[in-house]
């Protein structure tokens, strides 16, 4: 009976992928509707996939997003909605910029100190949210948009009014001090693919083993799924929902350290600009685990970079964004609907199952 | 408006026959109730006797599968509320259906506005309607003031002023008193005479004695399930009560030996807790209780006596005012909630969907909850599924829980099934002293039993069970002392073997209170 | 203290505005920041501060019926683009008019999410924000590139505007080919008074170089409160936000009501975001809510939900930016203004016997007023975060004085909670 999982991780693929076949159905008639044609479209959205070069940029783009998916999908394991993956980000990233090329290392010890730094920053201003929902009570929706805000003054300002430093070279793009190429992520392929998609992987390796397959991470579902029955286990709430926030924060530290460790080296205006809210639809689809989340990041990803092909037929590649709304709501309405469904049927199973064994005995 | 039509008929409320199943239980069975015009009538009966299954069917909440609804001398079906309230069938829940930011008046008016052609409330007129109401009621607030900001007799009192203002000549009341102190109890009993008086109907729902013997005027008594005797105040004495309520064929606990220990296992001493609510009452007063191993103690009391709050404070989830708990002779003051489980303590909650199950989770990850620091179940900081799973079948084998297999998620088993799964996973960690709170509660006689014999049985090997219970066949038969609770205090202790329905009932209802140990 | 007490709301509120009044005058007349007070300021502050105002009441209209509402943004979004879509094909109203249409249709896909399906609130709000940016992109793309004016984030210039005008004496206005003396405007020069100068440029303000949207704006606060206080759909709105359970025990249509408010609300955020690009500036431009509707969700928890309290907070909120749009070496005169509000707040804790309080309060103005003597600008950062700042503020500070519907954001579903 062990495929009992099995069957439920099938039905829930099943609804994330007919989530995203209604969501190009919309879109279809979406095209139709102003003129467009949508197999045209789609033929060239989906004949780009044999292309290496797309291939890997949609790892490369793959690679934030499965990031930010994870720092969500944890909160949303402890019923938390952290939307300040954003701001998070935001202020690691220049507090990492700042950090790494204000020092020497050797390589490998150089990257390992920026991936600090980015997670505890990232913590850090999770932290704030997390202190005001346990504290003050704030609901933590509320404050993390408001955060994000803060950081995104507050970053904006530090960066302008200490850090940044004038082009040499006469380009308009101001950028802080660049970072010594001992702090670089290494490129797999040369310009193409970069490194931190290892790293990406394996925070979604740790985040399954550490949610799945931990003391930790059990109660941290527990404490989701019913605070109360966790509660009088002696799981402490608000230990629970600290935790959960300060891993997601540092988590969404990580988020822009492929466009800054890997591609730009240093802070900018804009730099891995939405990372952070992307990885919100990422988790909305991969139904929080890492490996929906995997599979979701590359198909995120991939829209993404194919979807500039699309202006060569003359379709604007927004559609893609579209796309993207329709499929998290589309995701969450049939999701919850094939709940229902799946839920009935166990329930019918069992009882079936039962009657067998009282009708043997 | 004080003047309600005084009804021409013998019974304001003629209910014949009534039977309501549920899937698997019978909550009503042939029913009868006659009740008469302006006078207070009272339902007994014990926690789940059936007295809230027969007011919803009067309320049109549901339907009854058999049997005749009479109101004023005409047949009556109620789909919905709304069809009992058209009847002039009024209901005052337990728990209040109020908008807290909505004033009085607002949550009155709701849904029957006096508005005019535009959509206009008219202010006035309602606040001259809701004020008659309120004289006729004896009631002094202003209406214009938010509900928040009112006690909960007042807020009893709004919702009584909703239920008038309907034009409800029948009211409804489920346990009115369950949730005031005695002077509100006093003023409301004052509330419901005034409209009684002006020819109003009330019925009135409770397990209290002494408000039923001092202020109604007939009794209808409930046990399990269907009505058992029709009597007034003065037919009666409260014995005689208490013995209809409880009836009297309880089991017989001779016949058994006791294998009580000498060490103690759990002793609570002089334990104060304050009561969530400012300003009220302390919601335990010292209490003092020893469990010893191989002991079970029953608690006796009606619901909201503070069993609750005397669980809550032994598993450490309430900081307590004064006294000491220790477990096996460890003084658990300073520890968390999740040492005391360490040390030995076990806790079968009140409400298993609230407290006790991951309902979406499989059965495995539900004999886990609360044991992840057993090291036969885990590698380190690690879970190990196949442990677990294991272990979890040995569960599902030992108390005969029902399922397909432990992959299955908890919601797909029935309540007996989850209940034996819930009781097995806290036992199969061999606690010391096990907290079981209602363990057979909503439970078929079969697993019943078996949760019956597997207490006994952990017992017999040492355990010391603290016993929460509000089924006496359940107390006398596991218990080999009973205490009983009343108001936050225990009030009596009582042998098993010598106690009767009566002696329980009266403890129990708060009439006699004995020497606590 | 006593007397304050003594008065009734309004009477408070007058009180209240002449005494801020009072301390921006004191503070002008230190700081020679004539701007502070100026008519320009506050006309500039109204039309700052009227898209605010219309997110604001949007999220009072969803909270208050039950139902979260961070879609506001791109509601408004989708009303930048209908109303530069509609003034550019048939005129500045037909804008307005054609946006709140499509944001009422938002709004009920809002509302059919949340309520039919189900969805949690805030996943349909992030998800109706994506697309609406999606779909204006996407729109403006077919639409606008290509067209005289238009391009790919930007729409050609709307037709037609409207009718702004002056009072007549109060400031300057015609009465038929007349110029009316500018009474106020005469006042207002007096600089070196006290006062007097602050209360004519005020009353200037409001007064000149009026958009009528502006005016029904405003004019939707306390129509807002009417319904919402006084009529029976509105009761029955409110009491859907606080307790759904007690509303339909008592026969009212929980999940119509839904629908019905959702259509407001998304009607009001999307006017909010057609008066960015209709009347603010006569084009529709990507991007040019720049998080406004999160400005106006703030306004709706620092205005504890109430269209009046919303007022204030889109005034208060919208005040530093106008400030800055006319001249930015006023902005530190701000400083100042706080220091002494602070102080003021201090001096009632310790009359409250707060010296806890008052000591941080204190310390505040300190800061504050240390903090003008060392700078000449402030910096357009810290304007712009001035908003989430405040609320954050409020939300861990006085959250007992907030009164959100109880219900808001809670699942719901109608006839299952017997």
């Amino acid at each position: 009976m062990k495929n009992q999982r099995l069957q439920r991780m099938l039905v829930t693929s099943a609804s994330s992928l007919l989530a995203v076949f209604v969501a190009l159905c919309i879109c279809a008639v979406i095209l139709l509707i102003t003129g467009k044609d949508p197999i045209q479209a789609y033929s060239t959205l989906f004949g780009a996939a044999g292309d290496i070069k797309v291939l890997q940029g949609t790892l490369n783009r793959a690679t934030p997003l499965m990031i930010s998916a994870a720092a969500v999908a944890i909160g949303f394991k402890m019923n938390l909605f952290n939307i300040g993956v954003e701001g998070q980000m935001r202020v690691s990233l220049l507090a990492t910029a700042v950090a790494g090329a204000a020092i020497h290392l050797p390589a490998p010890l150089h990257v390992l100190f920026c991936l600090v730094v980015a997670m505890a920053t990232g913590a850090l201003w999770a932290a704030f949210a997390g202190w005001l929902k346990v504290k003050r009570g704030v609901n933590e929706v509320i404050s993390t948009i408001m955060l994000n805000f803060v950081a995104l003054s507050l970053v904006a300002w530090a960066f302008d009014a200490f850090f940044r430093v004038d082009s040499t070279t006469g380009s308009l793009l101001v950028k802080t001090k660049e970072l010594p190429t001992s702090a670089w992520f290494p490129d797999i392929v040369d310009r193409r693919l970069n490194g931190m998609f290892f790293v990406a992987v394996l925070v979604l390796v740790l985040f399954y083993i550490l949610v799945w397959k931990t003391k930790f991470g059990f109660q941290l579902r527990a404490s989701g799924a019913n605070p109360g029955a966790s509660r009088v286990t002696g799981v402490n709430p608000k230990r629970m929902i600290m935790i959960s926030m300060l891993l997601s924060g540092a988590l969404a530290g990580l988020v822009g350290m492929r466009a800054l460790l890997g591609d730009v080296h240093a802070y900018q205006n804009n730099l891995a600009e939405q990372q952070g809210f992307n990885g919100i639809a990422v988790a909305l689809l991969g139904r929080n685990h890492p490996l929906g989340i995997f599979i979701s990041a590359l198909l995120f990803g991939y829209l993404g970079e194919a979807s500039g092909r699309l202006q060569l037929i003359d379709i604007p590649k927004e559609i893609t964004t579209i796309m993207t709304g329709i499929i998290v709501l589309a995701v969450v309405i049939i999701n919850e609907a094939v709940k229902r469904w799946d839920d009935r049927r166990i329930q019918h199973k069992a009882a079936l199952a039962l009657e067998a064994v009282a009708v043997a005995a | 408006m004080t003047e309600y039509s005084r009804s021409n008929h013998q019974f304001a409320v003629e209910l014949h026959g009534i039977t309501k199943r549920f899937p698997g239980v019978i909550a009503n069975h042939d029913i009868e109730l006659l009740v008469r015009p302006a006078t207070i009538h009272a339902i007994v009966g014990e926690n789940g006797a059936g007295k809230s299954t027969l007011m919803k069917t009067l309320y049109g909440m549901h339907q009854p599968d058999e049997g005749t609804i009479t109101v004023n001398g005409s047949l009556a079906q109620f789909k919905t509320p709304t069809d009992a309230i058209a009847a002039g069938i009024g209901m005052v829940h337990q728990h209040f259906m109020l908008a807290d930011n909505l004033t009085i008046t607002e949550n009155i008016i709701l849904g029957d506005e006096p508005v005019d052609g535009r959509g206009r409330i008219n202010f006035k007129e309602a606040r001259q309607r809701i004020e008659t109401l309120m004289k006729s009621l004896g009631a002094t607030f202003d209406p214009n003031t938010n509900v928040s900001e009112l006690g909960v007799g007042q807020r009893q009192r709004v919702e009584i002023l909703k239920v008038l203002y309907r034009g409800a000549k029948i009211l409804i009341l489920d346990e009115p008193t369950a949730v005031l102190v005695p002077q509100e109890v006093e003023e409301l009993f004052t509330t419901l005479k005034r409209l009684v008086a002006d020819g109003a109907t009330v019925i009135f729902i409770s397990h209290k004695l002494d408000e039923v013997l001092a202020y109604c005027d007939e009794i209808t008594v409930i046990r399990q399930g269907t009505t058992v005797a029709r009597t007034t105040p003065s037919q009666v004495n409260r014995r005689s009560l208490a013995e209809l309520m409880v009836g009297s064929d309880l089991p017989d606990p001779s016949g058994r030996e006791t294998k009580v220990g000498t060490e103690i296992q759990l002793q609570v001493t002089g334990l104060n807790l304050a009561s969530d609510i400012v300003g009220a009452k302390l919601a335990l007063e010292d209490i003092n209780v020893a469990v010893h191993s191989g002991e079970i103690v029953g608690i006796a009391g009606v619901e909201g006596n503070g069993q609750f709050e005397l669980c809550e404070s032994i598993l450490g989830l309430r900081s307590i005012l004064s006294g000491s708990i220790s477990v096996c002779g460890q003084e658990l003051s300073h520890t968390e909630t999740r040492d005391r489980i360490n040390m030995g303590l076990s806790y079968i909650p009140f409400d298993r969907h609230r407290e006790g199950l991951l309902l979406d989770a499989p059965l495995w990850e539900n004999t886990f909850l609360g044991r992840e620091e057993n090291p036969a179940l885990t590698n380190g900081p690690f879970i190990s599924p196949r442990k677990i799973e294991a272990d979890c079948r040995s569960i599902i084998e030992r108390f005969g829980v029902l399922t397909p297999s432990e992959h299955v998620p908890a919601f797909a088993l029935s309540g007996g099934n989850q209940q034996k799964l819930v009781v097995g996973r806290e036992m199969a960690s061999d606690p010391k002293i096990l907290l079981a709170a209602h363990p057979t509660r909503g439970v078929d006689v079969g697993a019943q039993a078996a949760i019956w014999d597997e207490l006994r049985h952990a017992r017999d090997k040492g355990l010391g069970v603290l016993l929460i219970s509000a089924d006496l066949e359940e107390l006398i038969g596991l218990s080999d002392r009973i205490l009983v609770m009343f108001d936050g205090r225990i009030t009596a202790q009582l042998d098993p073997a010598t106690a009767t329905p009566e002696m329980l009932g009266s403890f129990m209802t708060g009439e006699e209170q004995g020497a606590a140990q | 203290m006593k007397f304050f007490k003594s008065l009734t709301t309004g009477q408070r509120t007058i009180a209240l505005s002449l005494g801020f009044m009072l301390v921006l005058s004191i503070v002008r007349l230190f700081t020679n920041a004539d701007d502070l007070t100026s008519s320009g300021t506050i006309s500039s502050t109204l039309r700052v501060a009227t898209p605010i105002l219309l997110a604001g009441l949007a999220g009072v209209w969803a909270e208050r019926v039950g139902i979260v509402n961070i879609g506001i943004e791109g509601m408004m979004i989708i009303g930048t683009w209908f109303g530069g879509y509609g003034a550019w094909k048939w005129g500045s109203w037909a804008g307005i008019g054609l946006a709140i249409i499509a944001g009422s249709l938002v709004g009920l896909l809002h509302a059919l999410a949340t309520v039919r399906f189900d969805v949690n609130h805030v996943v349909s709000g992030i998800a109706i924000n994506i697309l609406a940016a999606g779909t204006t992109e996407y729109l403006s793309i077919i639409f606008f590139k290509g067209q005289q004016g238009g391009g790919e984030s930007q729409s050609p210039a709307g037709k037609g505007g409207y009718g702004q005008f002056d009072m007549p004496f109060l400031s300057g206005g015609r009465i038929g080919s007349w110029h009316s003396p500018d009474m106020m405007g005469w006042i207002e020069k007096k600089h070196n008074l006290l006062l007097l100068p602050d209360l004519a440029g005020f009353v200037r303000g409001l007064c000149s170089d009026i958009y009528i949207p502006t005016i029904v704006a405003i004019a939707l606060v306390p129509i807002t409160a009417y319904i919402l206080w006084r009529t029976r759909f509105g009761l029955r709105v409110r009491s859907s936000g606080e307790s759904p359970q007690a509303g339909e025990s008592l026969g009212v249509p929980i999940n119509r009501l839904r629908y019905q408010a959702m259509a407001i609300s998304g009607g009001l955020a999307a006017f909010g975001g057609a008066y960015l690009s209709c009347v603010f500036t006569s084009t529709y431009r990507q991007g040019q809510t720049g998080g406004q509707g999160y400005i106006g969700l703030a306004t709706t928890i620092f205005g504890n939900w109430t269209p009046f309290g919303v007022f204030r907070g889109a005034i208060l909120f919208g005040f530093p930016s106008a400030l800055k749009f006319r001249d930015e070496k006023n902005v530190p005169a701000l400083l100042l203004v706080i220091a002494v509000i602070l102080v003021a707040a201090a001096v009632v804790s310790l009359l409250k016997n707060k010296q806890l309080l008052a000591t941080g309060l204190l310390m505040g103005a300190a800061v504050s007023a240390a903090t003008y003597f060392l700078v000449d600008t402030v910096p357009q950062e810290f304007v712009a975060a001035t908003p989430y700042i405040v609320t954050i503020l409020v939300l861990a500070g006085a959250q007992q004085q907030l009164r959100p519907p109880a219900y808001a954001g809670i699942a719901y579903r109608a006839g299952e909670n017997h």
